[in-house]
């Protein structure tokens, strides 16, 4: 029974050899109706098979362009909801294929580890832990003293016990995250002196900015966290993103944590989870919202931008800006910057793509104005068979 | 808090192998392409650090893919 379907294996996709099988199954098709079947597959499979020569690249950016009108245009503001807000619509499409070093707004799923998701009190622990938390934030106020050249600060002493913080805790982080200064106790906190020898008003300033800024506890760069449920596992929605010390937590599930920085996740899990990262951002805001868009297209986007090895946006920085042709690349952008550095260096177009022919008036290599020359070059002995 | 991330668990990052010498001179033949017209993946790349890959190595991806079963790419190692 199988082996009628190995056959095939090189003339048809896997999928559709699968829901073959399925639907072969349901009907009780014999051997020989399966065999039928098959080959009438792999005829319309034949067909639907894009030919040499099909202009893909500009069916993709119309099948963009046309539903890009459709998409919201701007960013919504969430005022007092539960929700940390992320960018939605169109300005994230542009962002992700423009590739931008980071996002506007930069955001994590955080997954947790079944044995950590048992109780509310458990999730809501690992989210606190996984928060930045500034001394600036348990702080009542920082006072610069000229007299005795040091800086005071008076600790909240509600905000301490609200995200259980103690004294002598925060005293030890201090020491170790606030370099070159001496830490004292003092009633209603601590007293910090510069350890440099000269104490000017700017040493005593920076001192004070530095003990704002001390991290007491989680990991830099997550400014804001939100413990949820989605599809029935615990995630935690973190804005900001820090995606190498996350996945290094003892709770965290690794497998599915994932950032929405596309370079974060290139130089953390490598050029290939960047590409299928641009692929599940991008059908993400399609889906939410409610277009249909060939995932196919995203997928050839995505191995477009990252056949370097690097993420490449679709700017003229980048995949637009490395043309070979002079004429292809001021058609994009900045016309003028680059006829006159062609112009200077002595730059040469080939003529070879698309847009440089349109410009010159000539047939365009695609479809039929493809190929050049075409005829059968054979063995003598083949062709003496044929007759 | 600290503990080793296994890069391979996770749902992003798909099968990657490095091929012999062998190997390669057949997918080159099979596509009939050259080295430098395969998409290219970094040396420093973190999928593929503990291939020890060399320069010219050719990486050979199995993808999970959307549309298909399975699907099967290939990457020249480059320096960088």
């Amino acid at each position: 029974m199988s082996d009628i379907y190995v056959k095939f294996e090189d003339k048809l996709p896997g999928r559709v050899l699968e829901e073959m099988k399925v639907e072969a199954k349901a009907n009780k098709l014999t051997d020989a109706e399966i065999t039928k079947a098959l080959n009438e597959a792999v005829k319309e499979y034949g067909e639907s098979l894009i030919s040499p020569g099909e202009s893909i690249g500009i069916i993709t950016a119309e099948s963009f362009g046309e539903a890009g009108t459709q998409m919201t245009l701007d960013v919504f503001h969430m005022a007092g909801v539960a929700e940390i807000q992320v960018t939605r619509g169109l300005p994230r499409l542009i962002e992700l294929f423009d590739a931008r070093k980071i996002p506007s707004t930069p955001s994590m799923e955080v997954y947790l580890k079944p044995e950590h998701t048992k109780t509310e009190k458990t999730i809501r622990k690992i989210a606190s832990y996984l928060k930045e938390m500034k001394l600036n934030e348990i702080s009542k106020e920082f006072t610069l003293n000229i007299m005795s050249e040091s800086i005071e600060v008076e600790l909240d002493e509600k905000k301490m016990r609200d995200f259980g913080f103690k004294k002598d805790e925060i005293y030890e982080t201090l020491k170790k995250n606030l370099k070159n200064a001496t830490i004292k106790d003092s009633k209603k906190g601590f007293t910090l002196k510069p350890d440099t020898e000269e104490i000017n008003l700017s040493i005593l300033y920076k001192l004070k900015e530095n003990a704002k800024d001390a991290l007491l506890r989680g990991i830099p760069k997550i400014k804001q966290v939100l413990p949820t449920k989605k599809d029935g596992k615990y995630v935690i929605l973190c804005a900001g993103s820090n995606l190498k010390k996350v996945l290094k937590m003892d709770q965290v599930e690794e497998k599915l944590t994932i950032s929405n920085n596309l370079f974060e996740i290139a130089t953390t899990l490598g050029i290939e989870a960047a590409r299928q990262a641009i692929i599940n951002e991008s059908v993400a805001v399609i889906e939410n919202q409610g277009l249909d868009i060939d995932i196919r297209h995203v997928m050839f986007l995505a191995d477009l931008m990252t056949q370097t090895g690097v993420v490449r946006g679709i700017t003229r920085g980048g995949i637009s800006g490395e043309k070979e042709s002079v004429l292809a690349r001021a058609s994009f952008e900045t016309p003028l910057n680059h006829l006159i550095i062609a112009s200077l260096t002595g730059g040469k177009d080939n003529l070879k793509s698309v847009i440089e022919n349109v410009m010159v008036n000539q047939p365009i290599p695609l479809g039929t104005g493809l190929p050049e020359l075409v005829s059968s070059i054979g063995d003598k002995k083949e062709k003496e068979t044929e007759k | 808090m600290a503990k080793e991330f296994d890069i391979k668990k996770h749902s992003l990052v798909p099968e990657h192998t490095k091929l012999t010498e062998e190997e390669a001179k057949k997918v080159l033949s099979e596509f009939n392409i050259t080295k430098d017209e395969i998409p290219k993946i970094l040396l420093s790349d973190a999928a593929i650090e503990k291939l020890s890959p060399e320069y010219g190595d050719i990486i050979k991806i199995v993808r999970k893919s959307q549309t298909n079963t399975n699907t099967t790419y290939y990457r020249v190692v480059v320096n960088g």
